[in-house]
């Protein structure tokens, strides 16, 4: 007994120490402790975002230094927080509440104190920081715009969220990262590569060298300059036409479906999302719920596309043979539908019409027949149904466009199953649904969509997918995604007479557009004009019209295609067709000629009109204002 | 005595592991106190160049010892015990105090600390007085005898103060118990301390619920035949409630905040994290930063010179008392279970070796040896990995240190040239 006492005694605790040295150094050691080591500081070392510019490489984007006040809660040795306070301009509860947050962040992790300092602000502080142990101050580079428009199509940057640092292990506290548009979109292009140096250091938290002697440490990568298929001249122009007026406008280059310009109106200085202002002036804008200048309408306002939607319908029928060019139908200010002979009305003066006069006098009982006789083709509803919804569809209708920017709607082209749904089974035909004829009902397109629709017709029969990005680092891109033709369902020798209507909208006296036309310039086009209706106190009532126009020039060879779309701009030959003419007149020939048509864009507003529904009184609509 | 003949008798084993632990020792030593800007090996301003130095005067003491005659030390046991109380005495009036201990005789080139040649001196003054033919433990005036060779250096050590290396001497009653010390001592004093920690960490309620427990099972246990008188069962109920009860009354008023704070942090008692907190960093500071060191280390460790703890001297102490955390962060769980099982094995060996004594001094103060230096393992390695409270007692053979390294040489090589030589003095 007493020769094994000690013997065990020995073993027991040989046992013992094992034991808890396993627990110790297997089960509770984790691998990620490069960034827990107290030993170890991280140093980031961020490079410069890339530039933006535009298609002729004139700047649209470029870098401003930046200061941040930054703190390391467990360096921060007792201070006088109301002086502090006063010099970097927060008040206490702020920085209490601040303090809180970055120990709660990580007491040995740098956490952003104040973010965004203005260069005056850092000149004054600098000196002056050395006081206060655990502050230091931290140099960032912040965006600065050399244009005052293309807010939400370049979109901003601004710190990443707890979410993000969730999703995106790449990012620390602190940093910026692209939040809507291009900068969303090409975030990692343009962000580049941080590096990170890794620091040894000692418990009095002092600097003794690189950590394994930098073999860990990394260089960063400097982010990539970009070029956008923007024309900064035409953005611009077509941003000052769109002053006071709300809607999208779209201008897409019909050879490659590079995206010209993308304007939503009304918009703002991309340079109010810059800076320690921000968060204030992004709340301010965001929460403007009737001019709503941060939800891009170029790319997400599904609307009726009205009248230029018939020549969707004309191609149709000419693919399908049921209809010659030639082929005439009668409209009698309207036409009749239904069991009931109901008549629907048309504007376009009535006569006999043929596919031209169809189209440049917007006949609505035209395209009711033309409809008509597509349905008429086959035995059933259903199949008629679905061959209408192939071809629409094969113009890039009714489904995101796959575009490079982070946001886009689907529109709407409903098929049969749609109408099942709301007929029920086999209980609807043709007539019920005669109003998609010419574009209105249940048929939604979003601004981007009727510009390519536009675009497919100038080339006969094919699209790009449009596209913002030109070229990265002066490489042009190669994504087939964007470098491919799409095909429509369309033969080419079908759009010649369809083209013929549009170009007749401009050329023949009564044509919608007549009075739009460009010297010089042949333009092929199509007006809208398209009903819509809001709820008032949950009463339905009709507001005045959308002005909506597409068009494209030059006929022979186009360079540009484009959709036009103002809310409650009354007729399509109204503020969408005159800012059409303008804008083609802009980018094909660099100035205006017709500077009264110029003068009066700039100075018409449609505020008026936008106010009605709010004004809690009743109104009149369509009114002739001009 | 013939060379040829010595070389086969001595002990190799214990050797090669004595050799292993001061190697592994002194790399652990450059590796904490190594700095970049001056990577010399034998620089004597270095804590490892001393080191190198120290092992060398080692080196020479085993020769030193190898060349004497065994029973040199059982004759000269007494005056070499003598010496150590007067150089012990001593410290008092002429000793260096280094925070806050007067530890040491500054010899200029070294400081020496004589606690250290203390331990060798009592074991071998133990070992003489047990050996001798006329000493009998059964006796209450020889126990006493006994337990004044240990406790007086203890008293001086503690003195100074040094509880830690003090405590040390208390391991050498292992030495008694062996020689006939009857073992319900042991057991007395190990069922005291258990309840002590057990009312701290449990309460007083649970205590005297276990321990009627245990009686209960004691009397079913035990068979029909055998009678105990219920006095002394009676008695210990008694007196374990007694010491349960006063736990905390000694806890709160004789025992010091730091003491409790100790107390709080390895028993776990404290549940306010805040509180928590605050201990880790003032008392437990050291405790904290070497488990953490030893956790960073994982399964393989981070390599020889990068441990970056080591090197951003969290740890304080590490060279010295800490090493064990060098070799935990740069080694690994390689590392420390090969120092953890070097050290059982050596023990282990010497055990083996103290039984196979036919001389009674060389048996009694092998057990010497083996108590200091068990003690100082368990001690020291339990302290850096969190499993006993913080006492400031270096590792054998690793730790930073002359006297200390000086000191266990001695201790172990004198029982070697004791084992080598057992057969020639029956032969």
């Amino acid at each position: 007994m007493k020769k094994i006492l000690l013997s065990s005694f020995i073993i027991l605790i040989g046992i013992s120490f094992l034991g808890r040295l396993s627990y110790l150094q297997i089960f509770s050691f984790s691998p990620n402790q490069i960034l827990e080591d107290p030993a170890i500081k991280t140093l980031y070392n961020f490079p410069e975002r890339g530039y933006i510019y535009d298609r002729n490489g004139k700047l649209l984007v470029a870098n401003q230094a930046a200061y941040d006040v930054m703190v390391i809660p467990r360096e921060v040795k007792p201070l006088d927080t109301l002086e502090f306070c006063n010099l970097i301009g927060i008040d206490k509860s702020t920085f209490i509440e601040n303090i809180k947050n970055a120990r709660k962040h990580s007491p040995r992790l740098p956490y952003v104190m104040v973010s965004q300092l203005s260069k005056e602000d850092y000149a004054r502080l600098q000196e002056k920081m050395r006081k206060y142990e655990g502050f230091y101050i931290q140099k960032r580079s912040q965006r600065y715009y050399d244009t005052k428009s293309a807010a939400n199509a370049l979109g901003y940057i601004s710190q990443v969220t707890p979410d993000d640092l969730k999703k995106f292990p790449y990012y620390s506290q602190g940093e910026l990262k692209g939040k809507t548009g291009v900068e969303k979109q090409y975030e990692d292009v343009l962000r580049g590569r941080k590096g990170v140096k890794y620091i040894q250091k000692d418990r009095f938290n002092r600097d003794i060298g690189p950590y394994k002697n930098g073999a860990l440490d990394t260089l960063p990568e400097p982010g990539k300059e970009i070029q956008l298929t923007i024309d900064k001249e035409l953005q611009e122009y077509g941003e000052k036409l769109m002053v006071g007026k709300h809607g999208g406008i779209v201008a897409l280059d019909p050879t490659s479906g590079e995206i010209l310009s993308l304007i939503s109106g009304p918009t703002y200085d991309p340079a109010l999302l810059v800076g320690r202002k921000r968060s204030a002036n992004y709340s301010k804008l965001y929460y403007d719920s009737i001019a709503k200048p941060t939800w891009d309408r170029s790319l997400l306002a599904q609307e009726s596309p009205g009248s230029p939607f018939k020549v969707i319908n004309a191609l149709v029928a000419l693919q399908e043979d049921v209809m010659t060019p030639d082929d005439k139908i009668r409209c009698y200010n309207g036409f009749y539908v239904g069991k009931n002979r109901t008549k629907r009305g048309c504007h376009c003066g009535g006569g006999l019409r043929d596919m031209n006069s169809g189209i440049y006098k917007s006949c609505n009982a035209y395209f009711a027949g033309t409809f008509k006789q597509i349905f008429d083709k086959f035995d059933t509803t259903d199949e008629a149904m679905d061959v209408w919804q192939k071809h629409v569809k094969s113009f890039g209708l009714g489904e995101y466009l796959g575009t490079d920017l982070p946001t886009g709607s689907r529109g709407r082209i409903p098929g049969k199953e749609y109408y099942d749904r709301v007929y029920g089974d086999n209980r609807w035909s043709w007539s019920y649904i005669v109003s998609i004829s010419f574009g209105q009902g249940e048929v939604a397109v979003t601004p981007i969509q009727l510009a390519n629709m536009t675009a497919a017709i100038a080339n006969k029969g094919y699209y790009y997918t449009p596209h913002i990005l030109k070229k990265v680092e002066g490489k042009p891109i190669t994504d087939p995604k964007y470098t491919q033709r799409k095909y429509t369902t369309i033969d080419k020798e079908n759009f010649d007479p369809v083209i013929k209507g549009m170009e007749a909208v401009y050329k023949t006296p009564g044509g919608t557009a007549h009075w739009l036309q460009v010297p010089g310039i042949n333009i092929a086009g199509k007006t809208g004009t398209v009903e819509n209706f809001t709820r008032i106190n949950g009463v339905r009532t009709q507001l005045t019209d959308h002005s909506i126009f597409v068009a494209f020039a030059p006929v022979e060879n186009p360079k540009i295609a484009l959709a036009i779309f103002i809310e409650h701009g009354y007729f399509g030959g109204r503020y969408a067709g005159h800012i059409a003419s303008l804008m083609i007149e802009k980018y094909l020939k660099g100035e205006i000629t017709r500077k009264d048509l110029e003068k009066k864009m700039l100075e018409k507003t449609l505020e008026k009109e936008y106010a009605k529904p709010y004004s809690g009184e009743p109104f009149p609509i369509n009114e002739r204002v001009w | 005595m013939s060379g040829n003949t010595f070389l086969k008798r001595i002990d190799w084993l214990s050797i090669f592991i004595y050799l292993a632990l001061t190697i592994i020792g002194w790399v652990s030593i450059y590796s904490s106190t190594f700095s970049e800007s001056n990577p010399s090996i034998l620089d004597f301003g270095t804590f490892y160049g001393k080191q190198a130095f120290f092992i060398g005067v080692s080196i020479l003491t085993v020769v030193f010892i190898f060349a004497t005659e065994a029973n040199i030390f059982e004759r000269f046991s007494g005056i070499i015990y003598a010496i150590s109380i007067v150089l012990l005495v001593g410290l008092f009036p002429f000793g260096k105090t280094i925070a806050g201990a007067t530890s040491w005789y500054n010899l200029g080139f070294f400081n020496l600390q004589p606690s250290e040649i203390a331990k060798v001196a009592t074991a071998l003054a133990l070992a003489k007085y047990l050996s001798d033919i006329q000493t009998d433990l059964k006796k209450q005036k020889d126990k006493m005898y006994a337990f004044g060779i240990l406790i007086i250096p203890a008293v001086l050590i503690i003195l100074q103060p040094d509880p830690g290396s003090g405590v040390v001497f208390l391991a050498l009653t292992f030495v008694l118990f062996r020689e006939g010390l009857p073992l319900y001592y042991l057991a007395i004093g190990l069922v005291m301390f258990i309840i002590f920690i057990a009312t701290l960490k449990f309460g007083t309620i649970w205590v005297v619920i276990a321990v009627s427990i245990l009686i209960a099972l004691f009397y079913l246990t035990k068979k029909e035949r055998v009678k105990i008188s219920p006095l002394p069962i009676i008695l210990f109920f008694i007196v374990s409630v007694t010491i349960s009860l006063s736990v905390r009354v000694v806890f709160d008023s004789v025992l010091k905040q730091h003491h409790r704070d100790r107390f709080n942090l390895w028993l776990r008692l404290e549940k306010d994290p805040k509180k928590l907190e605050e201990i880790r960093r003032s008392i437990g500071y050291n405790t904290y930063q070497s488990e953490k060191a030893i956790e960073s280390g994982g399964f393989t460790g981070k390599g020889f010179l990068q441990g970056t703890r080591t090197k951003g001297d969290f740890v304080p102490e590490q060279h010295s008392d800490y090493i064990f955390t060098t070799v935990g962060e740069e080694w690994g769980f390689l590392g420390t279970a090969t120092v953890v099982l070097l050290f059982s094995i050596l023990l282990l060996r010497l055990v083996y070796i103290a039984e196979r004594q036919k001389n009674a001094f060389s048996r009694i103060y092998g057990y010497g040896v083996i108590s200091i230096l068990f003690v100082h393992y368990l001690i020291n390695i339990g302290m850096v990995i969190g499993l006993v409270p913080t006492i400031g007692i270096p590792l054998p053979f690793m730790s930073y240190g002359g006297s200390g390294l000086i000191g266990f040489t001695l201790l172990l090589f004198i029982f070697l040239k004791l084992d080598a030589n057992r057969l020639k003095e029956w032969g």
